[in-house]
């Protein structure tokens, strides 16, 4: 009867594949609908009631706790299905079909008792095994193991897909290395072989790297046996590419930053570039260093910009202000707290320094430390993100040379710093000498900020850090 | 070292394959392995690599680890309800959600972890406490140590020195349990406290148990000796060597795969977002200028994403616009504190400068971020 019903199939199932290339699933539903089918005294689609079977140490019912798929999905065979817990025991479900789910019997949370009914799933029974035997050499089988073949006494496991992929490329399934589950073969282990064999150029895998050492050995032989072999242009073959595109909402560290940036948008930004020549600060750094790590701290250039910042800020106020909504009034802010821009895990973070006008370079340091090291555990808390009036971003610890820093609202002013680069400069005597020279880009709101007052306070600014006994006269 | 590392490759490619001839053909059914590793993470990948990938109807395999300081909740649990996540980050002690059931551990260099993996058939979890047992009392023999029917190991008919958790999936499954030799009691119970209140949920909830550790007992005791002595009567009930193999969860070509496996176990969507649903239903008491005000803060959150969110603030306290971009803000994001912060704050930046709405503000959300 297994065997009438399949030939019966294999003719409708021809005219079937050639759908299958062409429609996706649901229309191949719809098309068993039409009366194509209906001739045949099979039902492609039969409803099975898939068990839950036996957990073990005489348990008979569980809870179900999260399920892997929901109605209208498809399975394949050693699909997870769902998760359900007994007595300590978590258990994960898998599937003992392909097919396509038609219903769930139990919700979330609900006792799900051994031997009754826990999920119905409708088998595609014209998937039969008549291609297969095209190209394997296999006995004809029972409907139940068809996804399993012995061959040469050694079984090989592999979905329908992956054989039919198989099948369209000629190749033997048992040449091929399983990478799977139980030696599963996967579709990127066909992908694999296929590549050896061609040189075809496929998309990395990940699992292609797993694959034990025979897979990477071969490949080096491989190419000049196949430059021997072929001559002309390699066969078109369709490059499989299995990605899809992944759509996830907008959450989170995102929204924050949508919403800083938009509103960011509306400020008319001017900017402002100049080089700094760093040589004296770096050597002064170098010093310092070793006093600073007595004392328990990591002496980065930060402190030093930071403090520099806030002494131009004393003499130009304006940019230490904050601009109202109506644009109205501006209000100059007393306090100095420098924003610092950090790069987390999660995204960009601007903590402050509060009170920049009153600390030292030290004490600027201590508190960079402590907030570097809560940014990277993510335990910054609220006072450390708020009142910021200024900031500055070091993008050139990660690379860059000039940037258009964006102004994070309510302040008028930002800037970013290149990357440190060693170039040749001449000196007043017309000399040729090795400087250390950073770049900064200013942004700011031209609103309440013209372009000379950016300028004279970037002056300022740079003529402390080019010469940092300057900042001693002028430090508070 | 050399040696080793040949066995360990003899070894892989033994597992990754259903062996005809194995090397280890004098394992008639058991395999002792051991972690250098005490990250938390890394050992429960192991786990998870060996319930997938190793062949267990050739040999059965027993794991031995310890963690550094770490937090373990089962898989259905709910982390809010199980321990006080605050002190956790102050003190820097790990969060992990194993993949087996059961309720929440504390794990540190005093505890030791055992995990008996067998075939899905195979599976008895009162076989291999009995064999634990066996274990304690043949290195002490004085020793009141018993299994009770709830899986628990108890020490003098009342301490709890060890719990229990499983996972099975279609052809294997592992039982592992924990086992107090010397941890520290005072974090302990201090960790597993949770002070979040108003939590409802269907989460599996654990059941607080008096706790001892086996050094309380007999201070001449100590985790190597205990590993030795349950390394010693698996070998002897396996009929196999006793030889206890060193495995490093960072190695990837005898663990192919395992550095994903540990990557996943720590990301918030595994340790945090696989809660099931909750809700939260409490009272803020926030003291603002001399008087408190009684807040009341209804939230449901699903896969650790807030779903649902209503605070119920006296009229006009907050401009309700800003209100309501506060709970559109919350909407969606993870019900955590560090990615509450960063909302709030931004959202500060695009509110009025005043100084007394700025300050309710931080007042309203300072408290919120406590719930977290």
């Amino acid at each position: 009867v297994c065997i009438h019903r399949v030939r019966s199939c294999s003719s409708i199932r021809f005219i079937k594949s050639k759908y299958v290339c062409v429609f996706d699933k649901s229309a191949l539903k719809f098309s068993h609908q039409q009366r194509l089918f209906r001739t045949s005294a099979v039902s492609c689609g039969q409803i099975v009631q898939f068990k839950l079977s036996d957990i073990g140490e005489g348990i008979t019912e569980v809870t179900v706790k999260e399920w892997y798929i929901k109605e209208g999905d498809s399975v394949s065979q050693f699909d997870s299905i769902c998760e359900v817990q007994s007595d300590k025991a978590s258990v994960t479900i898998t599937s003992r079909y392909d097919g396509i789910i038609r219903k769930l019997h139990y919700s979330i949370d609900d006792i799900a008792f051994v031997g009754k009914p826990l999920v119905d799933i409708e088998i595609d029974t014209s998937k039969g095994v008549a291609p297969e035997e095209d190209v394997v050499e296999t006995p004809p089988m029972s409907h139940e193991e068809h996804t399993h073949q012995e061959i040469k006494g050694h079984k090989t496991l592999a979905t329908p897909a992956v054989r039919r992929l198989a099948m369209e490329n000629n190749i033997k399934l048992s040449e091929v290395v399983g990478t799977g589950k139980d030696n599963r073969i996967l579709k990127e282990d066909i992908l694999n072989y296929l590549a050896k064999q061609t040189g075809a150029i496929l998309p990395p895998s990940p699992k292609a790297e797993m694959v034990p050492a025979l897979g990477k050995t071969e490949t080096v032989p491989a190419a000049p046996k196949d430059k021997a072999r072929k001559i002309p242009v390699p066969v078109s073959r369709p490059i499989v590419f299995s990605g899809k595109d992944k759509t996830e909402p907008v959450t989170g560290f995102q929204k924050a930053m949508v919403k800083t940036m938009s509103a960011a948008l509306k400020i008319p930004h001017f900017g402002y570039s100049d080089e700094v020549d760093l040589t004296q600060l770096v050597q002064l750094r170098e010093e310092l260093k070793p006093l600073a790590e007595i004392r328990g701290v990591k002496l980065s250039f930060m402190p030093f910009f930071i403090k520099a910042a806030s002494l131009g800020l004393l003499q130009y106020p304006i940019l230490n202000a904050s601009l109202d909504e109506n644009c109205q009034n501006v209000t100059y802010k007393a306090s100095h707290n420098i924003g610092v821009a950090m790069d987390t895990e999660q995204g960009l973070i601007v903590p402050n320094v509060k009170n920049v006008q009153v600390c030292s370079v030290f004490d600027i340091a201590v508190e960079l430390n402590r907030l570097q090291s809560l940014g990277s555990a993510g335990q910054l808390g609220t006072s450390d993100l708020t009142g910021g009036t200024f900031t500055l971003s070091n993008i050139g610890t990660i690379g860059g040379t000039y940037a258009k820093p964006v102004i994070l609202p309510p302040e008028v002013a930002i800037g970013a710093l290149g990357k440190i680069q060693v170039l040749p400069r001449f000196n007043s005597k017309g000399e040729v000498f090795k400087a250390q020279i950073m770049n900064v880009s200013w942004s700011a709101d031209h609103r309440i900020i013209d372009g000379a007052t950016m300028a004279r306070f970037s002056n300022l600014w740079k003529s402390y850090l080019e010469n940092p006994a300057s900042m001693l006269l002028d430090l508070k | 070292m050399v040696l080793q590392s040949l066995k360990n490759c003899l070894w892989l490619s033994c597992v990754l394959r259903p062996p005809k001839a194995c090397f280890w053909s004098t394992a008639s059914g058991g395999l002792i392995i051991q972690s250098v590793s005490n990250d938390v993470y890394q050992n429960l990948a192991v786990e998870d690599w060996i319930h997938d990938h190793m062949d267990l109807e050739q040999q059965q395999v027993l794991f031995l680890w310890r963690n550094s300081p770490a937090v373990v909740i089962g898989r259905h649990q709910n982390p809010w309800q199980e321990c006080n996540l605050r002190l956790l980050r102050q003190k820097n002690i790990k969060l992990a959600r194993r993949r087996s059931g059961g309720g929440t551990v504390y794990h540190d260099l005093g505890n030791i972890n055992l995990t008996f993996f067998t075939t899905r058939k195979k599976y008895e979890r009162m076989e291999n406490l009995k064999l634990v047992v066996k274990a304690l009392k043949a290195l002490r023999p004085q020793l009141d140590v018993h299994v009770t029917d709830r899986y628990d190991i108890l020490l003098d008919r009342q301490y709890k020195i060890s719990g229990t958790a499983a996972k099975l999936g279609r052809t294997s499954a592992y039982h592992h349990c924990t086992l107090l030799c010397n941890a520290d009691k005072f974090v302990l119970s201090s960790v597993l406290k949770s002070p979040y209140k108003g939590l409802k949920s269907n989460a599996t909830p654990s059941v607080p148990a008096l706790v001892k550790n086996l050094f309380e007992e007999d201070p001449s005791l100590t985790s190597e000796m205990l590993l030795d002595a349950i390394a010693k009567e698996y070998a002897v009930q396996h009929q196999i060597d006793q030889h206890i193999t060193l495995i490093n969860p960072a190695d990837e070509t005898l663990l192919p795969g395992i550095s994903n496996r540990t990557k996943e176990l720590q990301t918030w969507e595994w340790v945090y977002g696989k809660t099931p649903k909750f809700s939260v239903s409490t009272c803020l008491n926030m003291a603002y200028k001399d008087s408190v005000l009684d807040v009341k803060v209804n939230m449901d959150v699903k896969h650790g994403r807030i779903e649902v969110c209503n605070i119920d603030l006296p009229e006009q306290w907050l401009p309700p616009g800003l209100y309501s971009e506060l709970v559109k803000s919350l909407i969606g994001s993870k019900f955590c504190p560090n990615e509450t912060t960063t909302l709030v704050t931004t959202l500060l930046r695009v509110c009025p400068q005043d100084d007394e709405l700025h300050s309710r503000w931080s007042l309203l959300c300072e408290n919120m971020i406590r719930l977290m």
